[in-house]
């Protein structure tokens, strides 16, 4: 028992957080949103610390959870995320009606993504899948006076019903043929007979919902921008990440046998998925759904790396994850001060922004160009680093087609420090912003993860020795 | 002497940069980083000849090597040899001369400075690397900078020439990047690991097959940077809508990356494919000086003018390291060093007339010899050096190139020579109309009367910049001695893997 509670010592502590949060709820003492938001704040920051402690590895529950040095760390980035994101969104809860509920359901798809990582069965995988999506669309729809958030929560619940399904109906088949559901059991049985093929493209469909690979990403850009802007960047950061994560863990583990059959998959659809991601993100003029085909784009460099089927791949798919937390959360963190105070989201009215924000300014530019993989920003690090994992295996058209696109999304990104930096606005620019002390820190963090990621090479050795090859 | 100091001076600069307050500390403090960049390449300079001096025959000097990314057998290895001292110089007396001649920027000053002194130290890791990662990290670096100094100081079409040259430039490290990861697919060490470091791949013999496939990346798209036809495109916009010290930097440092890294990387590691594709390049080159000369003829714009003349010029670059002779390479790498400056120079001048008489135009122009003495001199000399006079940087340069690529024998070959002689005509003929119209004969405007002459600072940048072009014109042993060498190890490694063969 005692074991128990160390190894799944994460997710507990998260059960304990909505917990706290939900007697607060029920108490008769009513609570400021201010004196509420300090203690969540504050208990997600002793969250994130506590994953770097006890760490011990094992399985419990018959294989159901497993969890070791990977999985902790995994965890570990998507702690620090939902932290960033908390602290980014301050300004927008503080003027919310329900901050508790807010963070209940908020935590509980993190709770879901957690025992979907750590999870070594399937049914235990598609739990915690469920578990990460549906409460989820709630929150999409939390901007309770927006049509448009609602919209955003009825099609992210439909899509991911849909995606669902599919992973199901691939589940199922998997467990027809090999006759069981636990990871470790399941590659001795798959011997690539067409039945098996088929759980195969099923299983890799639903995933690519999860992920926003096209052609399933229809849903991504009308969700991100229905939803506030917190929850889009969990979306495109947490939700992501999460799913990323799984994904490479499932191809390189249990379809491990099927690798010819993956491999032509995965690098057809990260062709299709960065030239139409990088395409669409070229003509938006709102902020978020620039970020949203950004996101699809990027999601396709990251099945690049994942082609690769290396030890370099698995870890470079996991540090670009990370480096792409801070990056994607560097801008994203920007688009909510910004949309807090002005309720303006779309790029034109960032002409002139840099003159009366300079220092929110920066840290977007800096953010897009970590985005766009210029150095000295660590996405530049990352990028590479999936490149050359995905050109192992000796495909350089791959990494052409990778390569025309980073001329492509650099146009795009440019295009944004061009708005902010050279162009005069021709009507009122944006006033200067109130920086409230939260907003700050959360960007301050982001811009020191990209400055420092890519020049201290320890992060992604350390990653590199967890990583397991094909 | 610790090289890591070229790179860590420039961001320490341009820190304190960020620091400062008020436009006369943000002026002091770059002025002082950049006379300390200066000081420090000469005591490269100076360590350099030293070390030779006592015997030490190493490929590159200075080295230190550190493991960077493991994983990935990245190192952070640099190490420098004569043609490298060659451009750092460059890169010091033009990023001192840009920051002179900036003095009066008051617009965002303490963002200029900053971004000018973060694009140096850019260059200078670029020069120092022997790892093919840090290097193609140092060529990246630099794109950004020069988009914002572009377009938030610039004049003109600024935004469209800013954005062009950002994405021509990306599109150039995309092409390199492609070419370096094939490169490094197709070496192997003892242990069965790949290699990025730049002296290791040189001893190896990368497959043919993969030399021919990978050259043509990494060699367009160094050559993007340095101008290589038909990607010079970036050129004229970029330069001409730059504000001055960003076309001195452009112009002066900018496109000899790209010269430096079509040797360095192209023709260096990849030997065997640099002969089989040397006839292009000649050709590409060829093209490049005799469109760009009379591209050049047409343009009325002052700025225009230097910068089809620089797409001119740089293909004398090109055109050297095509010729794969020992002289002709030579002759290369002192043209990118002449040029470097001349060009500086050229854009200087052309800055302090524009920032008087607020236009570029020639015909606008005429009689500033009489008004302003000192910059029509410095106007008059930059011309002389571009059209290649004697005395001059320029003529030693372009002489050199010439003389080298005689040595290769066979009738195109001679062909291209005879043509690439021959554009320096058209090169006097522009030159010549230029200043004739700008500096000579009555004063257009009358209200030019009543401008005044260079203030401290820009004569200072004009005398710093004119120093280097005449040590060169006057005494070139000097700089003859730094290349010679290295060129000499170049073609023995391009003779030694054909006999292999």
């Amino acid at each position: 028992m005692n074991n128990f509670f160390l190894l799944a010592r994460q997710e507990l502590a998260i059960t304990v957080i909505i917990f706290i949060l939900l007697f607060i709820k029920v108490g008769t003492k009513e609570w400021s949103n201010n004196a509420l938001l300090h203690l969540i704040n504050g208990l997600l920051l002793v969250n994130f610390l506590f994953g770097f402690f006890f760490y011990e590895d094992g399985i419990l529950f018959n294989q159901m959870f497993r969890t070791g040095r990977l999985l902790v760390m995994e965890k570990n980035i998507l702690n620090l995320g939902v932290l960033v994101i908390s602290m980014q969104a301050y300004d927008w809860l503080k003027q919310h009606k329900h901050v508790a509920e807010f963070y209940v359901l908020l935590l509980s798809t993190l709770l879901g993504m957690f025992f979907m990582i750590s999870a070594g069965n399937l049914l235990m995988f598609y739990l915690g899948l469920e578990l990460s999506s549906i409460p989820l669309a709630a929150i999409a729809n939390f901007d309770l006076e927006k049509r448009q958030s609602s919209e955003a929560a009825m099609k992210f619940i439909i899509s991911s019903a849909f995606s669902s399904g599919l992973l199901l109906f691939g589940i199922s088949m998997v467990y027809g043929t090999t006759g069981t559901l636990v990871f470790n059991e399941i590659p001795q049985y798959l011997t690539g007979n067409p039945l098996q093929l088929f759980a195969l493209v099923l299983l890799v469909a639903g995933f690519a919902f999860k992920i926003s690979v096209v052609p399933f990403h229809l849903w991504t850009a009308d969700v991100y921008e229905g939803s506030p802007v917190a929850v889009t960047a969990y979306l495109s950061v947490i939700s992501k990440g999460a799913a990323v994560f799984v994904f490479v863990a499932v191809l390189y583990t249990i379809l491990k046998p099927l690798e010819a059959a993956w491999y032509n998959i995965i690098f057809l659809l990260s062709v299709l998925t960065m030239i139409t991601g990088n395409l669409f993100a070229l003509r938006q003029s709102n902020f978020k759904r620039l970020l949203a085909f950004s996101s699809i784009a990027q999601a396709g460099f990251i099945l690049v790396g994942i082609s690769g089927g290396s030890q370099a791949g698995m870890a470079s798919v996991i540090y670009f994850i990370l480096v792409y937390v801070f990056s994607n959360l560097g801008a994203f963190g920007v688009v909510a001060v910004v949309t807090a105070f002005t309720g303006k989201e779309d790029t034109a009215s960032y002409k002139g922004f840099y003159k009366a924000n300079p220092f929110l300014a920066w840290v977007m530019a800096i953010s897009l160009f970590s985005l766009a993989g210029i150095p000295p920003a660590a996405g530049f690090f990352g990028k590479f680093f999936l490149l050359i994992a995905g050109a192992g295996k000796g495909n350089y058209v791959l990494i052409v087609v990778a390569a025309l696109n980073m001329i492509i999304s650099l146009y795009y990104y440019l295009k944004i420090v061009k708005i902010m930096f050279i162009d005069r606005s021709d009507y009122e620019p944006v006033a200067k912003l109130p920086l409230h002390i939260y907003p700050r820190l959360a960007l301050l963090i982001c811009m020191a993860g990209v400055l420092v990621l890519g020049m201290v090479s320890g992060v992604y050795e350390y990653i590199y020795s967890l990583s397991l090859s094909l | 002497m610790n090289l890591s100091l070229l790179v860590i001076l420039p961001l320490l600069t341009a820190i304190a940069v960020v620091c400062c307050k008020g436009l006369k500390q943000v002026r002091t403090v770059s002025l002082i980083g950049a006379s300390a960049q200066f000081l420090l390449a000469f005591f490269l300079l100076i360590a350099y000849w030293h070390e030779r001096a006592s015997g030490n025959s190493q490929a590159m000097l200075f080295q230190a090597n550190y493991t960077w990314y493991a994983a990935f057998n990245i190192h952070y290895h640099i190490g420098v040899d004569g043609i490298s001292v060659a451009m750092i110089l460059l890169t010091a007396f033009v990023v001192l001369a840009g920051v002179l001649v900036s003095w009066e920027v008051d617009l965002m000053t303490k963002e200029f400075f900053f971004l000018l002194i973060f694009l140096s130290a850019g260059a200078y890791g670029f020069f120092i690397s022997l790892d093919l990662f840090m290097l193609f990290f140092f060529l990246e670096l630099a794109v950004i900078p020069k988009f914002l100094l572009i377009g938030i100081w610039g004049s003109g079409k600024k935004e469209y020439s800013a954005m062009k040259l950002a994405l021509m430039l990306m599109a150039g490290s995309a092409l390199v990047f492609t070419g370096l990861v094939g490169l490094y697919f197709n070496t192997s060490l003892s242990d069965g690991r790949h290699s990025f470091d730049l002296l290791e791949v040189a001893q190896m013999a990368v497959p043919l097959r993969a030399q021919l496939l990978f050259f043509p990346f990494v060699f367009a798209g160094f050559g993007i940077f340095g101008a290589l036809f038909p990607f010079h495109t970036w050129v004229p916009d970029g330069h001409s809508s730059a504000p001055t010290a960003a076309s001195m930097f452009l112009a002066g440092i900018s496109m000899k990356l790209g010269g430096y890294g079509c040797l360095r990387v192209a023709v260096y590691l990849m030997p065997d494919a640099a002969h089989v594709y040397a006839p292009w390049i000649i050709l590409l080159a060829t093209i490049a000086i005799i469109y760009g000369a009379f591209a050049t003829m047409m343009q009325k714009d002052l700025k225009y003018i230097n910068a089809y003349s620089s797409v001119s010029h740089c293909g004398f670059v090109l055109l050297g390291i095509g010729m794969l002779t020992k002289t002709s390479i030579t002759g290369a790498v002192m043209q990118m060093v002449s040029h470097g400056l001349m060009t500086a120079l050229f854009f200087a001048a052309i800055g302090m007339l524009y920032s008087r008489t607020h236009t570029r135009m020639t015909e606008k122009l005429g009689g500033l010899l009489k008004i302003m003495p000192f910059i029509s001199t410095v106007f008059v000399i930059a011309g002389l050096c571009s059209l290649g006079l004697p005395g001059l940087s320029g003529f030693v340069a372009e002489m050199t190139v010439f003389m080298g690529s005689w040595q290769n024998p066979g009738n195109l070959y001679r062909l291209a020579t005879i043509l690439a002689c021959a554009s320096i005509v058209v090169t006097a003929v522009y030159i010549l109309r230029a200043v004739a119209q700008t500096v000579m004969g009555p004063v257009t405007d009358s209200h030019y009367n009543n401008l005044g002459d260079a203030r401290w600072n820009e004569k200072l940048a004009a005398v710093v910049l004119l120093v280097g072009i005449v040590a060169i014109g006057i005494a070139p042993f000097w700089l003859n001695k730094l290349v010679t060498p290295v060129a000499d190890s170049i073609i023995e490694q391009t003779s030694r893997t054909i006999t292999i063969k």
